[in-house]
């Protein structure tokens, strides 16, 4: 079983001459199957841990580990970790000019699994999978991200999350910018892979919103740089009731 | 006076316009009217309009006089299919420089130094199924040259130029289309890296006839290119198609006019230029002009620019003036977008490496111009250069 574990990760960034630190010693175990919903305001530090996790050249990783089934992530090239099990859906997928959906697609997919998907099977599930995601066939034929509207860029990652299988899917505020209709279908593209038992997913959010959607198994706030309190499900409905107040205060103090 | 859709990334510059006016302007901003003569021209100095971006201390002499002709400049062979006829002709033959007139001193001097010039006919209604393949070997001297592809009516083929080897070359081209003759033409400036290349390719396009070129310029020190279009009667086609891929402290630059001067002609251009490496400088300028005899045109022309690496630089200025309103439609586009390290990220986060999220990106880029060249060996070749300039970039 596909386990992820973070331990006392310190992230620093670089901004304005300074370095900054952002991640303050992370623990967090994510194993195949579960579910773990991050939540916490802005600025806490959720969206540096997942790009962390993916390998942004912008993050310096100044101590801790982070190790997949047991192999050192941290020493992976980006690519590397993709093809291990990680995948990362963006907060805001990037336009890739010249390169079309199904092109970009296919070409990640053979990547994946070490052999080009063979060419019939492969429309099928492409087009299965796009059906499911109230996708039009022609998306395919566009640019990747480019000129898509917020809803059809979220779509796009669930579509590549659904087609790649990955081992752990971290979710990068894949609900923000979405409206009801666009996070239900979203929502229950993420369903349909947890479904399977064999993905890890570790949902950022800033909203309680889409956990009526997904239901985690466990829930953590995160502020200032590191995980202020972990509970059930149950943590969500008292952050819904409270806001992160508590916990920014808390880390002011600090 | 309205905008062109611009967008501006990096190290580029793009400007755009579009006239309506009584007088041409895309003829008036040159230093020199039109002509054969090299001595009509005064010797550039670099501001003017039509010389602004190129360097000229590149050009080896061949702008102010001072590049002499040497025994073997380049070397051509002609291959074509039977039904074809090939002459070596003297200055003094009819059918040279009918298509167009240089306009440039540099295209003035070809025009004015070049000793024989070649004579490529395709007879009325011949039909060619294999093209006609034109190798031009630089042997590393100085050379002018001048050659004349004329197809009689609804003649059909296919010529592939092949510039290869090292060079100082100024050459023009004239395509002389039939009525209802179908040209395409490939221009390949697959140069060593020292090379200079400079000419003007001028069709002059019959009633009903169609001229479809692929320019196609990977190498050289420097590449100046003025591919051109006129039409000699109502309901002409071009369909100008053109490919760069620029590296560290090449200079390629491609200069295009169509001239709608005849009702109910069309013309599509689309220009797409990869570049990487310091000093990579590419130059594209697209001129369309709509003459007040011209109703009923129709015409769109796109340039797209794709920078890989930091250090390189895109010039592109499409103008499209118009003095007839009475048209189908007319419009223009150009956009350079940077391959950044974001989009690198993205790419390589889907399990992609680095080199073939590179190669992913310019082939995708490329892949629609790549597909409609119908030859199937300057395809593949195409591909494998495009291969080959990306693995010496990593």
């Amino acid at each position: 079983m596909a386990t992820l574990e973070i331990h006392d990760l310190h992230v620093t960034v670089e901004a304005d001459n300074a370095t900054k630190e952002i991640l303050k010693g992370v623990d967090l175990t994510v194993k195949q199957g579960e579910t773990h919903a991050i939540m916490g305001p802005n600025g806490s530090g959720k969206s540096t841990l997942a790009y962390s996790l993916a390998g942004h050249p912008k993050y310096t990783i100044t101590s801790g580990t982070v190790t997949l089934d047991g192999e050192d992530v941290l020493e992976m090239s980006v690519d590397e970790r993709a093809r291990a099990g990680l995948f990362l859906a963006m907060q805001y997928p990037v336009e890739v000019p010249g390169v079309s959906v199904s092109n970009f697609l296919r070409t990640s997919a053979t990547a994946i699994r070490g052999e080009a998907p063979k060419l019939r099977t492969w429309v099928k599930e492409v087009k299965g999978a796009m059906e499911r995601l109230n996708m039009d066939p022609a998306f395919a034929e566009r640019n990747v991200n480019e000129g898509f509207s917020g809803g059809e860029k979220k779509r796009h990652e669930i579509l590549q999350l659904e087609l790649l299988k990955p081992k752990i899917a971290i979710l990068d505020e894949t609900d923000s910018g979405l409206d009801v209709d666009a996070l239900r279908v979203v929502s229950e593209g993420v369903n349909r892979v947890r479904e399977s038992g064999e993905v890890g997913t570790l949902l950022i959010t800033h909203y309680t919103r889409i956990l009526r959607y997904i239901k985690p198994d466990h829930v953590h706030v995160f502020a200032n740089g590191r995980i202020a309190e972990s509970g059930g499900a149950e943590l969500a409905d008292q952050l819904e009731a409270e806001g992160y107040d508590k916990y920014v205060k808390g880390g002011a103090s600090a | 006076m309205a905008e062109a859709q611009n967008s501006t990334v990096g190290s580029s510059t793009t400007a755009g316009s579009i006239a309506v006016a009584a007088e041409s302007t895309v003829a008036t901003r040159m230093s020199a009217p039109p002509s054969f003569d090299v001595a009509d021209f005064p010797v550039p100095h670099g501001r003017e309009e039509e010389w602004r971006f190129t360097p000229l201390e590149r050009l080896r002499g061949l702008h102010d006089g001072t590049a002499v002709a040497t025994g073997v400049g380049v070397k051509v062979a002609i291959d074509t299919p039977e039904g074809v006829t090939v002459e070596t002709v003297g200055r003094d033959d009819a059918r040279l420089g009918k298509a167009g007139t240089p306009v440039d001193r540099v295209a003035a001097q070809a025009y004015s130094a070049f000793e024989q010039a070649g004579v490529i006919t395709v007879p009325k209604e011949t039909v060619l199924t294999e093209p006609i393949r034109v190798a031009v070997h630089g042997e590393g001297g100085v050379a002018y040259g001048h050659q004349v592809v004329e197809l009689g009516a609804f003649a059909e083929a296919v010529v592939v130029i092949d510039h290869t080897g090292d060079a100082v070359l100024a050459a023009n081209v004239d395509y002389v289309l039939g009525d209802g003759a179908k040209l395409t033409v490939v221009s390949v400036q697959d140069w060593d890296d020292k090379a200079v290349h400079v000419g003007q390719h001028n069709a002059l396009i019959g009633r009903d006839a169609t001229f479809k070129s692929f320019v196609v310029t990977f190498g050289g020190d420097l590449v100046r290119l003025h591919p051109r279009v006129a039409y000699a009667g109502p309901g002409g086609e071009a369909e100008l198609f053109g490919l760069y891929f620029t590296d560290a402290g090449q200079h390629q630059e491609h200069r295009l006019l169509v001239d709608h001067n005849a009702p109910h002609c069309k013309s599509n251009v689309a220009y797409k230029g990869a570049l990487q490496g310091d000093g990579a400088h590419a130059v594209w300028i697209g001129d369309v002009l709509i003459e007040a005899t011209a109703e009923g045109t129709d015409t769109y022309e796109m340039n797209r620019n794709l920078v890989l690496t930091d250090g390189a630089r895109v010039d592109s200025v499409p103008n499209l003036e118009i003095e007839t309103g009475e048209i189908v439609g007319a419009g223009h586009a150009s956009a350079t977008g940077r391959f950044d390290d974001e989009q690198l990220f993205y790419l390589m986060a889907r399990g992609i490496p680095a080199d073939e999220a590179r190669r992913l990106v310019v082939r995708g880029f490329f892949a629609e111009l790549v597909q409609q060249i119908r030859v199937a060996d300057i395809q593949e070749r195409l591909l494998a250069r495009i291969d080959e300039e990306l693995e010496a970039s990593v």
